[in-house]
């Protein structure tokens, strides 16, 4: 298009402002929502993913409890422990299990309730004996400083633990890097060799301390009791009926009646993840369904404007006819003038939807804003590009339709048209 | 010169056929300034829509200078042959209301594709002419009817065409603003324009060199 065509589409929008404004924020609202909705929507699902702990998304967890049955002559109310032989019969009778390892707390598994002391600084973590492979199925921790616990730590029991990074920060401050440092668990001396960030609990897996399980049990007197086994099976495995079989040899192996549901306690991360994921593919397509729709709105209301605005303009087409514009140069004004609108409403909803997604990150890392559930949210820019694109081109075909009609009616018929 | 024989024009109004031009003979040589006359439905606004390639005809010859017109012109064609060949008054003006008089008056050069500057340019000019120099950014609804009349004329000359077309241009203006516009058209006559009025007033036709009397379709004298 050139400039002077340009010049003359600008001047006829912006004679025309409040015709061009109803378009154009027809337009504007369409793209608008939409990257607002689909941005919202991939927030709350990086937000729930944040959420789940950095173990591999396959692992089960076991963890006992007491007996809700009598069986074999066994009172029922029982307290089952877990044995860290449970964790090597496992390993032989199931090849489909690709990782095994063990886990036990020093306290509660839930509760942070050990007392830490780092000269005078001191907290209350949760800490746990990690026992080998652990860190395989904590896959996904991210490391600030040093390293993991290995398999040379558990085979010499190696008084070392990796802390979580809200235990560093409330023992070192935020920017210190602890590693070498000695902290007492209970007043016993470990020495720190990584800090860790788990997003688990939103972060709460953070507030944990992790020893190799040799080294704990020989230091807080545990002996081979333990408190889970996390499982991992092998790629294409049906957790369920893993789980059903592992439960049954469990519950076997420790004189737990089968149909007792309380003893041994499951937790499938496989199944949680889809059931979460499920959810939020039902929020995603309902997203979906009311950005289409606003975008849809969008649509029509630029089709209707621009069928209105061309019947208004039938005698000024007319004039212009008289005056010597061919009819493909009517369309080509009038479809200009729909394009030049749509395009820069359509981007300035893009920008502006974008922008305020962005704000809203900027906020969560600037000031610490944050929602619960709701992290990063982000828009695939294609999408939006699509979106816009489709506006833009729908914003034509409205246009090109009663504009073809007015460029073919007489120039005398439409100069009768009332003004 | 413009000449047309045997020209036949009917239209098709609630289902009944109108024969509305009934083998029009007339020529009109260049430079000349004639009047058409004739009472309503006598097809004078038929004819000038003819003239002025507004319309098409269904039978007989129209030449327009050294351009055979067929009966079935296509619209682009005669978008082109209106936009360098023919200027048009209008009874009712027919401004752009959303734009000046500038640039109403520049309009026709803009499907000429000839760059704002230079449309200006003339513009201006042609607003000097009609003695509007200095209402040049005004809009429409600032100026008088003899005003928009005036702009009008200045916009049928910006092409410089062979002819001047002017559908009853006085109609809707009182007797001294007719004045002052009927001697914009002898002015722009004096500069060898071909023009051709239509009127219902006496006083309007006698102030062109002829008179053509359109009588139930066909040429009286």
């Amino acid at each position: 298009m050139s400039l002077d065509a340009l010049q003359e589409v600008w001047f006829t929008l912006n004679q025309n402002r409040l015709r061009t404004f109803l378009t154009a924020f027809g337009v504007f609202w369409g793209i608008f929502m939409l990257v607002l909705l689909l941005g919202v929507g991939q927030g709350l699902k990086n937000g729930i993913e944040q959420s789940f702990s950095s173990d591999v998304r396959t692992s089960m967890w076991i963890s006992s409890n007491k007996t809700s049955l009598p069986y074999r002559g066994l009172p029922q109310g029982r307290h089952i422990k877990l044995q860290e032989s449970d964790v090597d019969f496992l390993k032989n009778q199931f090849t489909e299990i690709n990782i095994i390892a063990a886990e036990e707390p020093l306290g509660s598994n839930f509760r942070a309730d050990i007392y830490i002391t780092y000269g005078q600084q001191s907290g209350s973590f949760s800490v746990l004996g990690a026992g080998a492979n652990y860190f395989k199925i904590k896959k996904n921790q991210n490391y600030h400083y040093g390293r993991r616990l290995n398999d040379f730590d558990e085979a010499d029991a190696r008084k070392v633990v990796v802390v979580g990074t809200k235990v560093a920060e409330r023992l070192f401050g935020n920017e210190y890097n602890p590693i070498g440092h000695q902290i007492a668990i209970n007043g016993v001396s470990v020495k720190i060799v990584g800090v860790f960030y788990d997003s688990g609990w939103e972060g709460r897996m953070s507030e944990r301390i992790y020893m190799p399980l040799a080294a704990f049990q020989k230091t807080f007197g545990k002996g081979q009791n333990i408190g889970s086994i996390a499982v991992v099976p092998h790629n294409g495995v049906d957790n369920i009926a893993l789980s059903e079989r592992i439960l049954g040899m469990l519950k076997e192996r420790h004189k737990i009646s089968p149909q007792d549901n309380t003893a041994l306690r499951l937790f499938d991360l496989a199944k949680e993840t889809e059931e979460i994921n499920n959810t939020f593919a039902g929020i995603g397509l309902f997203l979906w369904f009311v950005g289409l729709g606003t975008l849809m709105a969008g649509i029509v209301g630029i089709s209707n404007i621009m069928i209105i605005s061309v019947k208004e303009r039938t005698r000024e087409i007319g004039i212009r006819k008289a005056l010597g514009a061919r009819p493909r140069q009517i369309i080509y004004t009038i479809l200009s003038e729909s394009l030049l609108v749509t395009l820069i409403a359509g981007y300035v909803g893009l920008v502006l939807s974008v922008g305020l997604l962005g704000l809203y990150n900027w906020m969560t890392n600037e000031i610490g804003l944050e929602l619960p559930y709701f992290s990063h949210p982000e828009v695939d820019i294609h999408i939006a590009i699509v979106a816009l694109l489709v506006l833009v081109c729908v914003g034509a075909v409205a246009g090109l339709v009663p504009s073809w009609q007015a460029a073919r009616i007489s120039p005398i018929e439409a100069m009768r048209e009332e003004a | 010169m413009i000449s047309l024989e045997g020209i036949h024009k009917h239209y098709t109004s609630d289902s009944r056929r109108l024969h509305v031009l009934k083998g029009v003979n007339l020529s009109i040589d260049d430079g000349e300034m004639v009047s058409i006359m004739g009472s309503s439905g006598s097809g004078k606004s038929t004819l000038l829509n003819i003239l002025g390639l507004l319309d098409t005809y269904d039978q007989g010859a129209y030449q327009l200078g050294d351009t055979a017109i067929s009966a079935g012109l296509s619209e682009v064609k005669a978008a082109q042959l209106r936009n360098r060949f023919i200027g048009f008054v209008f009874q009712s003006f027919n401004l752009l209301p959303f734009k000046s008089a500038l640039e109403n008056v520049a309009l026709p050069l803009y499907y000429q594709k000839i760059g704002r500057k230079a449309r200006n340019y003339r513009a201006e000019k042609l607003l000097d002419l009609v003695g509007l120099g200095e209402r040049t950014k005004n809009m429409p609804n600032e100026l008088s009817g003899g005003q928009k009349q005036r702009v009008a004329i200045a916009r049928a000359l910006i092409t410089d065409p062979r002819m001047v077309l002017a559908d009853e241009p006085t109609g809707a203006l009182d007797s001294a603003t007719t004045d002052d516009v009927m001697a914009v058209f002898k002015e722009v006559h004096r500069t060898g324009k071909t023009i051709v009025i239509v009127t219902h007033e006496h006083d309007i036709a006698e102030q062109t060199e002829r008179l053509i009397l359109l009588k139930d379709g066909q040429v009286e004298r």
